[in-house]
């Protein structure tokens, strides 16, 4: 690989940066992933994994500028972890008094802490692209003031157009075979120009360039364009993270060596340097051996705020397959049995065989060793039910293109416009919906009725040593159909029950994820950290753990039993829009408003993979069952499907008119339902769409796709609902397809 | 396109004359005009950062539209303190003002009087969120059921209908047999043959469900029935339901039959009631009407010109029913009239063809000039104007000459006065001023003198009614024809609005749910008085009383072509009394809210928008009446 990369103005080794020499990055993504993870403020899953490459000696001036920065702002605590988990001696850190001996568990620091690392995290992350990312305009403005000064170079405001004429010129009178390559350098290019004669203050510059030049970019730039001609003063700049991010953040383009050499070559010929200056600077170009993309190939991947994603971000082993199963005996008929296996069932899962026939003895290659992720010990009642699972699994109805899964539509009446999240439990028993008045409500759609667990006077009275002390805990005054949760201050984006149905999550406007218990439905905990709406979370199916992703860019593990997250996962350059847990639960995926999607490893909080090509901030995500693929929707209304292994786009499936909110494997994989804005569901093949891939010749080594265009082949079903659009589904363990959304009059 | 659109974008920003306004307004006198361009650059520069937040906020709230709430959220995530007491749920009622070359946009706010908040009663606590299933799809079949939507929408049909022959894949056909059919019919099994592409026209079945004939059967019913209430329930069924696709083909074999064997039977009670169920099928904007429009056109017009509609023609108001058929034609020319199927040109030879025959009877010269008159001015000015004279001529023999037989007589007086309310006012546009006496005497013959008249009343109006327009008032002048029945059918479906400031309250229909809608708060009732005055004629009234429970229709006073849909609000059939043969030049409605004792402030706004000053929220029952125009066009006929 050969990278052209341009150095990036640190804060804090700025004069370092002048020296360095134009040329090869290579390995800075190593270094940068294995800075993530030394960063990463957890401590108890991450034990074992540790060393950081602080090997690199520009990455020890980056940490140690990062523990000034810290000490500076007597953050001292979360300095020593970091020096600690950097293997940096002790007397890099001049500290002061022998405070914060302690290790800085999660019980120790306040809310402050927490906040520290967060931007910590994220300063750790950007440095290596570039300048410090701040985490909101104001905190710290020297820092924006620093990237922002790497606009200042000078040039002559009115040649800006001349020269991108120029470019356009001599690409437009290229080969073909690199014609649509080369276009891509344009969107860059012209906001960087942009944005340069705006830090220059040529402001009538700026518009008239804007004005020229704006209708030739690609359409789905559009929404970033109208950020960017809001902005025509340097003093926007300061505020407008969106700017900042793309400044500090290279874009990435992936071009052909010939391409790139055609490029080069007429940039040096003509002396362009205003031009070449701005590739060096700020673009990533990622060239590779080859054959030329088409443009319908670009397009399909193009369309990212950071540009497409590097081709050895994607490199990273992902163990996609699914855990083994805990050997639960199940026997199939009879009851009598089945009751004496459960008790007489040892408490501990053996780590041996899957007792499903259908499922292959020998470890799957592709999956996570069981215990690489911490997992909680199964209850009994988790044994139970997954006993339930297994019977309920046995009359399942087999999904085929020819015999569709019937859609029960759970419509909420009156909402007023306000439903904003909904989340059905597993075994399909209770619904809840997160609503903008900041209720929570907790709907039981079997006949069995919400109850309260009785109060502490009234539990000492009843008999603990009764088989049945289960059912008497319960006070039977307490049923009802429906329970509201009242504790968020803001409107409810976020919603997710326990796999054991026992918790309930919900994620608000108010920048906290709360925990409650379905079984006094009362608040149980408030997890804070993001300082800004949290717009979505999601428990691991194995429970435990969850992740929230908000406004802030940051998603988050967090453990029940902690308040502060375990993990951040940093690097989206917009809000994270949805989030969801691999099957496996080793992985997390974010889909965020910079059209991008992440896979996070839940082990070292690496970034293992990005996915582009949506043109829109993505609201859904699903993984399929088997855990090799992934499945997007975003507001431009298409769905993405997604190779996770090799880390590939493998369909689009266009038809929905709007935004695309839910997203739902069958629980074979066979189907593939999406609900909408549009006021429709729409099941397709997705049998089809992943078998058809199968029999093509991958060419994983450059990542380049064709997609054949056969959504309308894919295509099994549309189902219009009566004004109502579609923000959940999920299917049923009977593969039953539950649809929900409020009725909009 | 696109290009122009960005172009907007960069450099749409607030004008410095706001900036200056709201300076003024907190209390900055002069401000400097560098300092009003560089403010309001940045505030437009915030504005956008605001709105763009915003939008963040409604895509998570899975909504489409932008609320008031969105903005505070976005403000709070700049850490600016939202506005406080700005909530509305649905929109804000800007409204629009102009003068002096300036244009406006505002936000009325109104002064509330305290005492009057307090003594109102509660208003009802909205209906609390519930959950409701059904089945959106049965083994991928959609069923037909209330819940669902129709299942064949508009474009659908149109679709069906103009293009018949479509590539059908196999798989994809039992879809489109799904959505065409519905759940009653089940999916062929032609599916596994057809493996290749067949261009096959789409079988369409006509079987109803039991519960469809049942529907049908109550419908037709309560339609030619004697309870005028069920019948005012069922054109409402007609006209609204969602789901009348399949029932459609009956419907209009219902209507071409029942007209045929009414006609002879001269029942012009059925005929009336007939030509609203096509009034009502009309205004169902579900459904798509073009292929059953041999069996309507005849039936319409063979109310608008036969001979004999009634067993006395000399008592009977059949010419209302003409009049009514007439508009019905007008529209439906109107909706459905293309360059393939010439809808209107055909219709137009047809009726002039008999009214340029001489033997032609009164009646069906009566039906033919109202449908041609009803088509527009156009239409009037090539091929009624020169027609007057000889027509003045043939009402001149009857009226003036020997006594034939009353009912000629009756005839030639509702020709006459056809004649006159249509006329004047295309000759008002057509002619220059003065008008003279003499002069419109030899252009038009006997009718000339009248017709004098008339134009000169036609000018005084349409010069009141231009000073109105300005006018702040409650009170809604219009001439006639713009509220007519055609037209206020028209309202609903994107037809002329007026263009004043006042809106005529059509938004009203929002506020009744379509029968078969999963519930919705019911608003209080709310009764509206629709006053109508009109020169020469007796002042009616309707009270028209609104409620959202589906099964209320306004209840309006009786007149025969009187419709069901919510649409003719404010109407007023003009042809009621026999003896009225004055054109109107002028008609006064007075939309008044009459608050129940249940309804409350809240739900009053909401369900009149803006038509309605604060005067008459307050004030009970309160008629507001400005009489001078009303007064200074009244003329006696």
């Amino acid at each position: 690989m050969a990278a052209v990369q341009g150095n990036m103005v640190d804060a804090k080794d700025e004069a370092d940066i002048k020296a360095e020499p134009v040329s090869d990055g290579f390995g800075n993504n190593h270094a940068n992933d294995a800075r993530l993870l030394s960063a990463s403020p957890g401590s108890s899953a991450a034990a074992g994994n540790s060393k950081p490459a602080a090997g690199a000696p520009e990455d020890q001036q980056t940490l140690l500028a990062v523990l000034q920065f810290l000490r500076k702002n007597k953050l001292s605590e979360s300095a020593e972890i970091l020096r600690r988990e950097a293997g940096l001696p002790e007397e890099v850190l001049d500290l002061k008094g022998g405070d914060s001996a302690g290790p800085g568990q999660g019980g120790s620091a306040d809310t402050d802490g927490g906040d520290a690392s967060s931007l910590l995290s994220r300063v750790t992350v950007s440095t290596p692209g570039g300048a410090k990312a701040p985490t909101k305009a104001g905190e710290d403005q020297p820092d924006v003031n620093v990237v922002l000064s790497a606009y200042s170079q000078q040039g002559d405001p009115a040649l800006y157009e001349v020269y991108y004429s120029g470019l356009k010129k001599f690409i437009e009178s290229v080969l073909d075979c690199h014609r649509a390559e080369l276009s891509q350098v344009f969107y860059p290019l012209f906001v960087h120009m942009y944005l340069e004669l705006v830090y220059n203050n040529h402001e009538s510059v700026a518009k008239a360039f804007f004005e020229k030049f704006s209708g030739d970019q690609e359409c789905y730039y559009e929404e970033d364009l109208r950020v960017l001609s809001s902005l025509t003063k340097k003093a926007h700049m300061r505020g407008n993270e969106t700017l900042l991010d793309f400044r500090t953040s290279k874009f990435v383009l992936r071009i052909s060596r010939d391409s790139y050499q055609l490029l080069k070559r007429h940039l040096q010929e003509r002396q362009n340097n205003q031009i070449w200056n701005i590739i060096q600077e700020h673009l990533y170009i990622d060239i590779f051996d080859g054959m030329p993309r088409s443009k319908s190939q670009i397009d399909a991947m193009s369309g990212s705020l950071p540009g497409e994603a590097k081709r050895e971000a994607n490199k990273a082993k992902v163990y996609y397959g699914l855990l083994k199963e805990p050997e639960i005996e199940l026997p199939l008929d009879d009851e009598d049995e089945e009751a004496e296996n459960e008790e007489g069932k040892p408490k501990k899962k053996k780590p041996k065989k899957d007792s499903t026939g259908s499922k292959s003895k020998k470890q799957d290659p592709n999956a996570p060793s069981q215990t690489r992720i911490p997992l909680p010990e199964l209850k009994d009642s988790d044994k139970l039910d997954k006993i339930m699972y297994m019977k309920e699994a046995t009359k399942r109805i087999r999904l085929a293109p020819d015999n569709l899964p019937s859609i029960c539509f759970y419509t909420f009446l009156n909402a007023y416009q306000g439903l904003t999240a909904v989340d059905v439990t597993d075994d399909s028993s209770l619904i809840a919906g997160g609503f903008a008045d900041s209720t929570v409500r907790v709907w039981s759609v079997t006949p069995k009725k919400l109850r309260k667990v009785k109060t502490a006077a009234d539990l000492n009275l009843i008999d603990k040593e009764s088989d049945d002390v289960l059912e008497r805990i319960m006070d039977d005054k307490t049923a009802s159909e429906s329970k509201c949760l009242y504790g968020h201050s803001g409107p409810v984006y976020g919603i997710s029950f326990s796999p054991d149905r026992t918790y309930l999550l919900s994620s608000s406007e108010d920048g906290t994820v709360r925990l409650w218990s379905l079984l006094t439905f009362t608040c149980l905990v408030g997890y804070k950290g993001h300082n800004y709406p949290v717009w979505d979370t999601q428990f691991s199916p194995y429970g435990y753990y969850f992740v929230s992703g908000g406004h802030d860019r940051v998603a988050r593990l967090w453990a029940t039993d902690h308040h502060q997250p375990l993990r951040m996962f940093a690097g989206h350059l917009a809000d994270v829009t949805c989030t969801r847990f691999h099957p496996n639960a080793n992985y997390v995926a974010t889909g965020s408003s910079d059209r991008t999607i992440r896979l996070w490893d839940v082990l070292n909080g690496n970034c293992a993979r990005i996915f582009t090509g949506h043109k829109g901030p993505i609201h859904a995500l699903a993984f399929s069952p088997n855990g090799k693929f992934l499945a997007s929707g975003a507001t431009d209304g298409r769905v993405l499907l997604w190779d996770i292994g090799h880390g590939l786009m493998v369909g689009e499936l266009k038809g929905h008119t709007d935004t695309i909110y839910s997203l739902r494997f069958s629980r074979d994989g066979e189907i593939l339902a999406s609900g909408s804005m549009d006021n429709t569901v729409r099941l397709w093949d997705a049998m089809k769409a992943f078998d058809d891939l199968e029999t093509d010749d991958f060419t994983t080594a450059t990542g380049h796709i064709h997609l054949q265009d056969n959504s309308q082949e894919l295509l099994l079903g549309t189902y219009m609902t009566k004004s109502t659009p579609v923000i959940h589904l999920h299917f049923t363990r009977r593969n039953l397809l539950l649809a929900a959304g409020a009725y909009n009059p | 396109m696109a290009e122009e659109r960005r172009q907007k974008q960069c450099s749409v920003s607030l004008p410095t004359e706001s900036m200056k306004a709201m300076a003024e307004s907190v209390g900055v006198g002069q401000l400097q005009e560098e300092s009003c361009v560089a403010l309001s650059e940045e505030v437009s520069y915030r504005i956008k950062e605001i709105a763009q937040d915003a939008l963040k906020f409604m895509h998570h709230g899975k909504r489409r539209k932008l609320t008031t709430s969105d903005i505070d959220n976005a403000l709070k995530l700049k850490n600016v303190e939202p506005l406080y007491g700005f909530q509305s749920q649905e929109f804000i009622p800007f409204r629009f003002a102009s003068g002096g070359g300036r244009e406006l946009h505002f936000y009325e706010e109104k002064e509330v009087d305290l005492s009057d908040i307090i003594n109102t009663p509660l208003p009802r606590v909205p209906l609390d969120v519930s959950l409701k299933a059904h089945w959106l799809s049965i083994e991928g079949v959609e069923p037909s059921i209330p819940e669902n939507p129709p299942p064949a929408s508009k474009e659908q049909q149109k679709a069906e209908s103009t293009e018949p022959l479509k590539v059908v894949k196999p798989g994809q056909e039992e879809k489109g047999a799904i959505q065409g059919k519905g759940q009653s019919t089940p999916a062929p099994d032609n599916k596994g043959k057809e493996k290749g592409l067949i261009r096959l026209k789409p079988r369409s079945t006509h079987e109803l469900s039991v519960e469809q004939q049942l529907y049908y059967k109550e419908i037709t019913e309560a339609c030619v029935g004697s309870c005028e209430a069920k019948r005012a329930e069922a054109l409402q069924s007609i006209a609204t339901d969602p789901g009348l696709y399949q029932m459609l083909p009956r419907f209009s074999t219902f209507i071409s039959e029942g007209v045929r064997v009414n006609v002879v039977q001269n029942n012009l009670a059925l005929l009336i009631y007939l030509m609203r169920m096509v009034k009502a099928l009309m205004d169902n904007p579900t459904l798509y009407l073009e292929k059953y429009l041999h069996e309507l056109i005849p039936a319409v017009v063979t109310c608008i010109v036969s001979k004999q509609l009634c067993l006395r023609p000399d008592v009977d108001n059949h010419w209302a029913l003409r009049d009514f058929a007439a508009r019905l034609m007008a529209q439906s020319c109107k909706t459905f009239s293309t360059t393939t199927n010439n809808i209107q040109s055909r219709i137009t030879k047809t009726l002039t063809k008999s009214l340029l025959d001489d033997k032609t009877q009164w009646t069906t010269r009566y039906g033919s000039i109202a449908g041609l008159a009803e088509l527009g001015p156009d239409v009037i000015k090539t091929l009624i104007l020169p027609r007057l004279a000889v027509e003045g001529a043939r009402i001149k023999a009857v009226m003036e000459g020997p006594v034939v037989s009353n009912i000629d007589k009756i005839g030639a007086e509702h020709v006459q006065s056809l004649l006159l309310k249509h006329c004047a006012s295309v000759i008002a546009k057509i002619r220059p001023q003065p008008d003279n006496v003499e002069q419109y005497r030899t252009d038009y013959g006997y009718l000339g003198p009248m017709l004098c008249s008339h134009v000169m009343k036609a000018r005084t109006q349409a010069a009141l009614q231009a000073q109105q327009v300005n006018r702040t008032t409650l009170t809604i002048t219009q001439p006639r024809s713009t509220l007519s029945v055609s037209q206020s059918g028209l309202s609903g479906s994107g037809g002329p609005r007026t263009p004043s400031i006042i809106k005529v309250p059509s938004s009203l229909t929002l506020m009744s749910p379509r029968p078969g809608t999963p519930s919705q708060p019911s608003p209080p009732a709310t009764k509206y008085i629709v006053m109508g005055t009109s020169a020469g004629a007796a002042s009616t009234q309707q009270v028209i009383t609104l409620s959202s429970s589906h099964s209320a229709s306004p209840v309006t006073s009786t007149v025969p072509s009187a419709t069901s849909t919510l649409q003719s609000l404010v109407k007023l059939e003009p042809g009621s009394g026999p003896g009225l043969t004055a054109s109107r030049p002028l008609q006064k409605y007075i939309v008044v809210s009459l608050p129940s004792s249940a309804s409350s402030l809240e739900g009053k706004s909401s369900v009149l928008p803006t038509s309605i000053s604060s005067a008459t929220v307050d004030g009970g029952i309160k008629l507001e009446r400005s009489d001078s125009p009303a007064a200074s066009t009244q003329s006696p006929h």
